[in-house]
């Protein structure tokens, strides 16, 4: 399947990923200074740039293949689609008992604890075939969707 | 105002040439009637003609048509003439009335050669010749010389080419090449230096269109020693030409080459040993490229080119009839004179037309068809 | 400590209804101007470390960001004005020479704007580069006065040429000055475009040298980088005399700058200064110039043109000329306007001349001594767009040298800070979280598009003359006419007035 892969040679870590990402998960997809100031809490990014200077890149649920979260969620909630591969969280399944948080290899997933406690993680913009939005908005094309068959980073 | 020389006049015109490849020499009564026939392609402000051959019996000798605004100038000029030349024949050129022909400088004609003293390895009789045209030209203000070939002559004035012809007299001439040239300049070029053809020993140049490299070129040229005195484009090319052919000792097609060279991308799809020629040429000689629009005829005594620009700006028309060639702006003004020529054809964008003498000794059109 | 004089240069203004705080200005800006507030939960900046390079605008996802020139002013005086205080200032409190980056700010007279050039109209006609071939390859290197040819062959080979597809080419910016991410975007750019990259006095690093064939090499009086491998690896060799920013002056890349991968490529120990003298030690007249000339040429096999930079001096086109009688294949004239990573403030702004007007005489001296073609002329400082470039080689130059232009086409903003190391932009620092900032595939991009764009407005403006080979502009001053200018300037440039 197509995943998000990070170019840390290239990755500024300025963040604006975290910014784009968080504004289209939010209550107000299309504008930042709404997602920012109207939604009652501050929207979460599902992507979190790692910065340790100079390295900095930018990391995000990897879609595993056996995934670790699928299996230790307890609801159910955490599901792989069977098509696309992609891995997500129904939040009206979700109870906030944070064992994928726990058990996320990659600590991928964040807790969101602005409503009703859901665990928070990148769902690839819920496609696996236009661009994702961290990938449209980095400015320095420091991020790929791409398919790369054996790892890759 | 200022006359051409001091200042740069474009202008539009028509051109025709006719060439005998078996040197056999006719009257100039065709090239007038061809040239007459574009009439609406000149204004009256300059026409003039180039004749191969006129002079079998000073064929050895330097003919010097000269124009000269008065007699002062004229008596200084000869003076310096006979210091450098011994002059074996001096005379005025014969003329005749024609109402629409004013203000016509004096004419004469003088048949010389290079007095031996002026004359060593490093300049030959061809190089002096050409050293001291340029210096009256340029610094002998009010004496001009309109051609100093041999056994040739430029004929132009102001006027319409027709009444020039007619004013020169030149159905009296006979000769194995003609050129003409009617020119619609958009300024009055005010004297009859600046006519057409111009001419350097026996080059002379016919030139319809405006080049745009013109400041490119003169710069060039002047690197070599060449003066551009009179700022025309005709000048320019002649230049070129001599610098090409009897300086540099490229023949006639590949100095065209310089002049219109292949594209570059045309180039790319040569064989390398042809590509690294033009590619050499091209690298080395880019400044002589003539760019902008222009149709010419170049007259030696060895025979014609015509060439025009790479992209054919200006038209230009050739066709043969027997051993003749014909170059023309028109079609329509070689059927003038040769109504069914063997082939007619219009050549390409900087493809030139060659039509050189297949032999070296020439005759009359009259002893040809008697023999 | 006593008070500083210094006021801050700019105003950072902050949109308290934009801002997020999101911090991307925080993470962006290596002056640490901003920061952010805990206990106001607020962005707050630090506003005299700022150098107005826009980073934190342009990546300011809300456009809450704007610099502004300090509004304070001075007590109004035309001769002691704020920027002659201000530098008065720093060396009160800093005692040091003022340094500086990039070319000079004066308002020196700006010739190309004073040059129009003509168009075709009725008596010739324009013409349409999109529908003719409309040609601007370039051939540098020495030329013979003639061609020699027998039987439709070639019978002597040209001396080395450089073939450009287009009349531009990057000016030397070296490795060191610049990043390495720098260097990639102009090598690739280059190679896209059939152009010329040069190292500067760099060397070359390894990862370029695939570029080699796209690449000038050039031999600096520091030697940095120079070996026999390197000569041969670009197409030609450029000895670096002097740059326009400052001429009879030396470098001095400091040995912070002086990582593991500079010091390979230069060749000398990480951490130590890169100081090349201002003459080289081996030139203290033309004759010596001549005998480097030819060890260059010798170690190269005599398959590469040799190209000859220098700073446009007073005495510029007698030196020119010297130069090309010294065997120079290329002359490189670098004006008064010319840039640089780090240059004495007071050298920048005052020694040398414009470009404009040294082309000029150098183009009119080397044509009066009839050697005009045994050199190619390129032109360098100060080239701001397609017009320049046209203009230049209307008055004689063969091809031009752009350095800021690409600079700026890589981001640079010009703040003019180059010599602290910090460019927020990734190109004149070896930092490597800021070196990270340049994406060189993005450079390279950014750079062929304005190569190609400039190309096409090169083949524009040929076309409106009713030209359609560059050759035939090359030295045509007679498509150039002049407004505002003095009789001597005219002379010099040897055009004339519009109108005439
Ligand atoms: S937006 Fe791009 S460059 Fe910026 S931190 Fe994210 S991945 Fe890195
Ligand atoms: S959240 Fe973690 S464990 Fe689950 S699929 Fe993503 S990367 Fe794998
Ligand atoms: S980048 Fe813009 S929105 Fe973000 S903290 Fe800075 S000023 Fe505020
Ligand atoms: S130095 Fe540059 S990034 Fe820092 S505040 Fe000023 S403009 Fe913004």
């Amino acid at each position: 399947m197509k995943r998000v892969y990070a170019r840390e040679e290239v990755c500024a870590g300025c963040k604006l990923c975290e910014v784009y990402c968080a504004t289209a998960h939010s209550e107000y997809p299309s504008s930042i200074l709404k997602a920012f100031q109207r939604q009652e809490t501050r929207p979460v990014a599902r992507i979190l740039v790692e910065v340790d200077q100079p390295l900095t890149f930018a990391l995000q649920c990897r879609h595993c293949e056996e995934a670790d979260c699928t299996q230790g969620c307890i609801t159910g909630a955490m599901t792989k689609d069977p098509e696309t591969g992609i891995v997500t969280n129904d939040e009206s399944r979700c109870v906030g008992c944070w064992t994928c948080v726990l058990v996320c290899p990659y600590g991928a997933i964040k807790r969101d604890e602005s409503g009703h406690k859901v665990a928070s993680k990148c769902d690839l913009c819920s496609n696996n075939d236009t661009n994702p939005i961290c990938v449209q908005k980095c400015p320095n094309n420091a991020l790929i969707f791409a398919e790369i068959s054996k790892g890759g980073d | 105002m200022l006359r051409e020389g001091e200042i740069r006049i474009p202008s539009g015109c028509a051109i025709s040439g006719i060439v005998n490849k078996q040197g056999v020499r006719f009257s100039g009564r065709d090239v007038i009637k061809s040239i007459a026939l574009m009439h609406d392609r000149s204004n009256g402000l300059g026409g003039g003609f180039a004749a191969y051959g006129i002079y079998p019996e000073y064929a050895e000798h330097y003919a010097f048509h000269m124009y000269y605004d008065d007699i002062t100038i004229k008596d200084y000029t000869e003076e310096f003439l006979s210091s450098r030349f011994n002059i074996a024949e001096s005379h005025e050129i014969p003329t005749k009335k024609v109402a629409s022909i004013k203000n016509s400088p004096i004419v004469w004609r003088y048949f010389v050669k290079p007095k031996s003293e002026f004359i060593d390895e490093d300049c030959g009789c061809d190089e002096f010749v050409m050293k001291i045209v340029m210096m009256i030209n340029a610094k002998f203000d009010g004496a001009f010389v309109a051609s100093s070939g041999k056994n040739m002559g430029a004929f132009k004035g102001v006027g319409y080419p027709e009444e020039i012809g007619e004013f020169f007299r030149l159905d009296e001439y006979k000769g194995y090449i003609w050129t003409s040239h009617g020119r619609f300049p958009t300024n009055t070029p005010g004297w009859w230096g600046g006519a057409h053809p111009f001419t350097l020993l026996d080059w002379s140049i016919v030139h319809n269109g405006e080049i745009s490299s013109y400041g490119a070129n003169k710069r060039y040229l002047e690197m070599f020693g060449y003066q551009l005195s009179l700022q025309t484009d005709t000048e320019a090319i002649t230049y070129a030409f001599d610098l090409l052919v009897r300086k540099h000792g490229l023949d006639i097609e590949t100095a065209c080459s310089v002049l219109a060279p292949p594209f570059w991308r045309n180039m790319e799809r040569m064989e390398p040993a042809k590509k690294e020629m033009y590619t050499a040429l091209r690298a080395v000689y880019g400044n002589l490229l003539l760019n902008g629009p222009f149709s010419i005829i170049l007259g030696t005594s060895k025979g014609i080119v015509a060439l025009n620009d790479r992209i054919k700006l200006r038209p230009l028309v050739a066709a043969t009839k027997g051993d003749n060639l014909y170059v023309s702006s028109e079609e329509s003004a070689i059927r003038e004179i040769c109504p069914s020529p063997d082939n007619v054809w219009t050549p390409k964008g900087g493809e030139p037309v060659i039509g050189m003498l297949e032999k070296e000794e020439t005759r009359d059109a009259y002893q040809y068809a008697t023999a | 400590m006593p008070i500083s004089m210094q006021l801050p240069d700019y105003l950072v203004d902050r949109d308290p209804n934009r801002c997020i705080t999101c911090k991307v200005c925080v993470n962006q800006c290596a002056n640490d101007v901003h920061h952010w507030d805990k206990d106001v939960d607020s962005v707050i900046a630090e506003e005299e470390k700022c150098v107005n390079c826009h980073r934190c605008v342009i990546y300011c996802p809300t456009h809450a960001l704007k610099i502004r020139r300090n509004p304070t002013e001075y007590k109004e005086n035309h001769y002691w004005n704020s920027s002659t205080i201000r530098g008065i200032d720093r060396q009160a409190e800093g005692g040091g020479v003022l340094l500086t980056g990039m070319g000079t700010d004066k308002p020196i007279p700006i010739y190309w704007d004073r040059l129009f050039l003509n168009a075709s109209q009725v008596t010739n006609p324009s013409i349409d580069p999109l529908r003719e071939p409309m040609e601007i390859r370039t051939y540098l290197g020495s030329k013979p006065d003639n061609v020699i040819i027998k039987d439709g062959k070639l019978i002597k080979e040209l001396p080395p040429q450089l073939v450009l597809d287009a009349p531009i080419m990057f000016g030397a910016l070296s490795f060191g000055a610049i990043s390495l991410s720098a260097v990639k975007s102009l090598a690739k750019a280059a190679t896209d475009c059939g152009v010329m990259w040069n190292t500067g006095e760099g060397g070359l690093h390894r990862d370029v040298y695939e570029y080699g064939k796209n690449c000038i090499v050039q031999v600096a009086s520091g030697r940095f980088g120079v070996d026999a491998e390197y000569l041969n690896a670009g197409s030609a060799i450029e000895i670096k005399i002097g740059q326009g920013a400052k001429p009879g002056i030396g470098g001095h890349l400091p040995g912070e700058k002086v990582g593991e991968e500079v010091s390979k490529t230069r060749m000398i120990p990480v951490g130590s200064d890169a100081i090349s003298p201002a003459p080289h030690h081996d030139i203290y007249s033309i004759e010596d110039l001549r005998q480097l000339i030819y060890a260059l040429k010798e170690a190269t096999r005599y398959t590469k043109p040799v190209s000859v930079k220098v700073s446009a001096v007073h005495n510029v086109a007698a030196i020119a000329s010297g130069i090309v009688r010294a065997g120079a294949d290329i002359v490189a004239i670098d004006g008064v306007r010319g840039g640089t990573g780090a240059a004495p403030l007071r050298t920048r702004d005052s020694v040398g001349i414009p470009a404009e007007l040294a082309l000029a005489a150098v183009d009119s001296r080397l044509r009066q001594e009839g050697i005009r073609n045994q050199a190619s002329l390129v032109i360098a400082g100060g080239i701001r767009n397609s017009s320049d470039i046209v203009k230049a080689i209307a008055l004689g130059a063969d091809a031009c040298y752009i350095g800021t232009a690409a600079l700026i086409t890589m981001g640079c903003r010009m703040c003019q800070t180059c010599y602290t190391g910090k460019c927020n932009w990734g190109i004149c620092t070896q930092d490597p979280k800021l070196v990270k900032r340049l994406n060189p595939e993005i450079g390279a991009q950014r750079l062929t598009n304005l190569i190609h764009a400039w190309s096409h407005e090169i083949k524009e403006l040929l076309g409106g003359m009713g030209i359609n080979a560059l050759e035939s502009l090359r030295g045509n001053r007679l498509m150039l006419r002049g407004v505002g200018l003095s009789e001597t300037e005219y002379r010099i440039l040897g055009i004339l007035p519009a109108g005439e």
